[in-house]
């Protein structure tokens, strides 16, 4: 592993060095297109095969034909959505949140140019949803549900398993964006009422550039990408073979660590959050702690703006991830903490630390010893801070011109 | 991750005249906490010769921010007033050794915690004219607001004009789906929709005003075409650049550009800026090219 500590699993992971084992010799001697009739393409295809069974044993889908792979997890929710659609004219809204990752959100922010009605579910201060209001916006018209199986920000879980059944009671098409949840908790797709499902290979420790759409059997679907054949036709171009192969291989892998994943990673996690939270005063854990994917944890740091601290982490070889409108460039912080109601002073501050299997608890106690200090010197500098403590009415302290 | 100057991560990493000043008779607060970045600027100002004798800061704000502050403090230390109010935010990007496009917003927040502390100092109100928008076109920093409001006051229709008055959009052109946004958001204000086929028509009035093609003489033509340039030479000096007329071979006219804005990429947007005014002007198709490209 490169020199450092790297705590932004979520953003991505370390490609295992199994799986690049595994694909290398799909880059050279064995180049052939699976779809050829010879030699050269047969061996591609059914190494292609083994990893379509084992994606299929990872997330417990049916058949293995349910599996389409796609270019990325982007590229899986986009057709979801737009099969969904074109799939049903006479439907025309779509139920989301309002926590979603972009993939799904702007998609919905541009359907709604086009006329589309899209409701967006909010979340209360735990970024838990109200499944009361879920339930009232079911109908006969809506196309499609799309919820984050994991918040890709706090880590905090939705019920999907529940809201795929409201959904399929009500007869409406449920799929889930879990890029963040394939490979962190257990799934057993056949029994569950999910019709779509997308994941990315790259935050399992697969390459970047391969993702999945779970397609339930009987599903309506439209393709996105018309052409050849590949895919049964669901899915045209010619496959991504070597990165189809390695992702087959991140599954098996992923499998055999769930355990430990929920177990020791856990365990990191927990002990980092009880560290930092025990050494820095006016800080708290964001999302709902007790209901989270095991690898993440979101503290959001009061009266100080998280680029900096990004910034000061990295000058120590400790790689993390800020909600702050910063680090993205834009004019407002996360739209996840802005929808849990967190004030702007800690918004900016919020900082999350994702784990992977490779993490040791020796490196935890590297950046619980790390991160006191850096939270101190920023808020030395904060307008917002003095003596060692917030200023009294902090937000009326300091209220500078133009908000 | 930003592409930060060896300046910029030492101001943030070592920041100098941190902290509030003890005694300070001057403050300025400026800032947006829902943007993320806001700064408290302390003054200690000799009343008899208002030279600022110390300076202090205090942000809550990314590593741009707190090395724009810092960089602001150093800038204003043993300067009048007068003097420290002539610093412009470009000067502290300089100073700075160039700020990201995105970032330079943190220089425009320093600038303006200066005038707010001078304010305070003098007794003044100061108020902030200044409303930032979505960062649109990342080549040349112009957000949605400056955007609106330009194709608000010259009726803008479509996105060849935007870039010709704003520069957005003229270089890699990957904005321009954003500039179509606004664009369709105000025309349909005036019950107009957008069209990206629409010609850019002369108006009427001052079409009749303007002299129509072969009526003006060789010199009247080049002095005409002077006075174009001559208007729009500010603006470019503004952002420092210059430009001036070389040659005028029939339809084609040359201009050396000079200063920020050889070598710079919105090059081709300005002449395109230009070459716009002079045939709104001529009344007729004319090519404004860069004095390196005439035959020798």
């Amino acid at each position: 592993m490169t020199k450092g500590i790297y705590l932004d699993n979520n953003a991505t992971t370390m490609v295992d060095k199994q799986v690049v084992d595994e694909m290398i010799p799909y880059f050279t001697e064995q180049f052939g297109n699976p779809s050829s009739m010879h030699q050269f393409g047969d061996k591609v295809g059914k190494a292609m095969k083994t990893a379509r069974a084992q994606v299929q044993n990872l997330i417990g889908a049916e058949f293995e034909s349910e599996i389409v792979f796609t270019s990325c997890g982007t590229e899986a929710d986009s057709t979801a959505i737009l099969s969904a659609l074109k799939a049903q004219p006479q439907r025309n809204e779509i139920i989301t949140t309002v926590v979603e990752h972009p993939a799904v959100l702007s998609l919905c922010e541009y359907l709604e140019k086009d006329g589309y009605k899209v409701h967006y579910l909010k979340v209360n201060k735990k970024g838990q949803l109200d499944l009361e209001e879920y339930k009232s916006l079911l109908g006969p018209k809506t196309a499609i549900v799309s919820i984050m199986w994991a918040n890709n920000e706090t880590g905090t879980l939705f019920p999907v398993l529940e809201m795929a059944e409201m959904a399929h009671a009500a007869g409406v098409m449920f799929h889930t964006d879990a890029v963040q949840a394939v490979g962190k908790i257990p799934m057993d797709l056949k029994n569950s009422k999910i019709d779509m499902l997308s994941l990315s290979g790259h935050k399992l420790h697969a390459p970047k550039g391969i993702g999945v759409l779970y397609l339930k059997r009987g599903t309506r679907y439209r393709p996105l990408l018309r052409g050849g054949h590949q895919e049964r036709g669901r899915r045209a171009g010619t496959e991504n073979a070597a990165s189809i192969i390695g992702l087959g291989m991140a599954c098996e892998m992923a499998k055999k660590h769930m355990e430990y994943e929920n177990s020791c990673v856990k365990a990191m996690r927990d002990r980092l959050q009880e560290g930092i939270m025990e050494e820095v005063s006016n800080c708290f854990v964001t999302g709902d702690p007790d209901n989270r994917l095991p690898n993440t944890l979101n503290i959001a740091f009061e009266f100080v703006e998280g680029e900096a601290i990004l910034m000061l982490l990295n000058k120590m070889g400790i790689a993390a991830s800020s909600g702050s409108a910063c680090t993205s460039g834009s004019l407002e912080p996360s739209h996840v903490m802005l929808a849990m109601d967190i004030p702007f002073t800690a918004a900016h501050g919020s900082i999350r630390f994702s784990f992977s299997r490779y993490n040791t608890m020796d490196e935890v106690e590297e950046v619980i010893k790390a991160v006191p200090p850096i939270i101190e010197k920023l808020r030395k500098l904060s307008p917002y801070w003095g003596n060692g403590k917030p200023l009294e009415n902090p937000e009326a302290a300091f209220a500078p011109t133009y908000s | 991750m930003w592409d930060y100057s060896e300046t910029v991560k030492d101001h943030f990493y070592n920041p100098r005249n941190a902290g509030a000043l003890e005694g300070a008779n001057a403050v300025g607060d400026v800032g947006s906490i829902s943007c993320g970045d806001a700064l408290r600027l302390t003054l200690d100002v000799d009343p008899e010769t208002e030279i600022i004798k110390d300076a202090g800061f205090q942000t809550f704000g990314c590593g741009s921010a707190i090395a724009s502050s810092s960089a602001l403090t150093e800038m204003v230390k043993g300067k009048t007033l007068d003097e420290a109010l002539a610093i412009s935010n470009q000067d502290i990007a300089d100073f700075l050794e160039g700020l990201p496009p995105e970032k330079m917003h943190c220089s425009v927040m320093g600038r303006e915690a200066l005038q707010a502390a001078v304010a305070n100092y003098r007794g003044e109100e100061w108020s902030d004219d200044h409303e930032e928008g979505a960062l649109i076109c990342k080549c040349f920093a112009i957000d949605a607001v400056m955007i609106e409001e330009t194709i608000r006051a010259n009726d803008l229709k479509t996105v060849e004009q935007v870039t010709h008055y704003t520069k957005a959009g003229g270089s890699c052109s990957s904005c321009h789906e954003g500039i179509e946004e606004i664009l369709t958001n105000i025309l349909a204000e005036k019950g107009e929709s957008f069209d990206p086929d629409t010609p850019v028509t002369i108006d009427p009035a001052e079409e009749k005003a303007a002299p129509k093609k072969g009526k003006l003489t060789a010199v009247q033509r080049i002095l005409k075409i002077e006075q174009v340039i001559a208007e729009v030479r500010p603006q470019i000096q503004a952002d420092r650049g210059d430009i001036e007329l070389v040659d005028v071979e029939d339809k084609k006219i040359f201009v050396k550009l000079s200063g920020a804005c050889s070598g710079c990429q919105m090059a081709t947007a300005t002449l395109g800026g230009v070459q716009q005014r002079i045939i709104e002007e001529l009344g007729e198709f004319v090519q404004v090219l860069p004095a390196e490209l005439q035959a020798a």
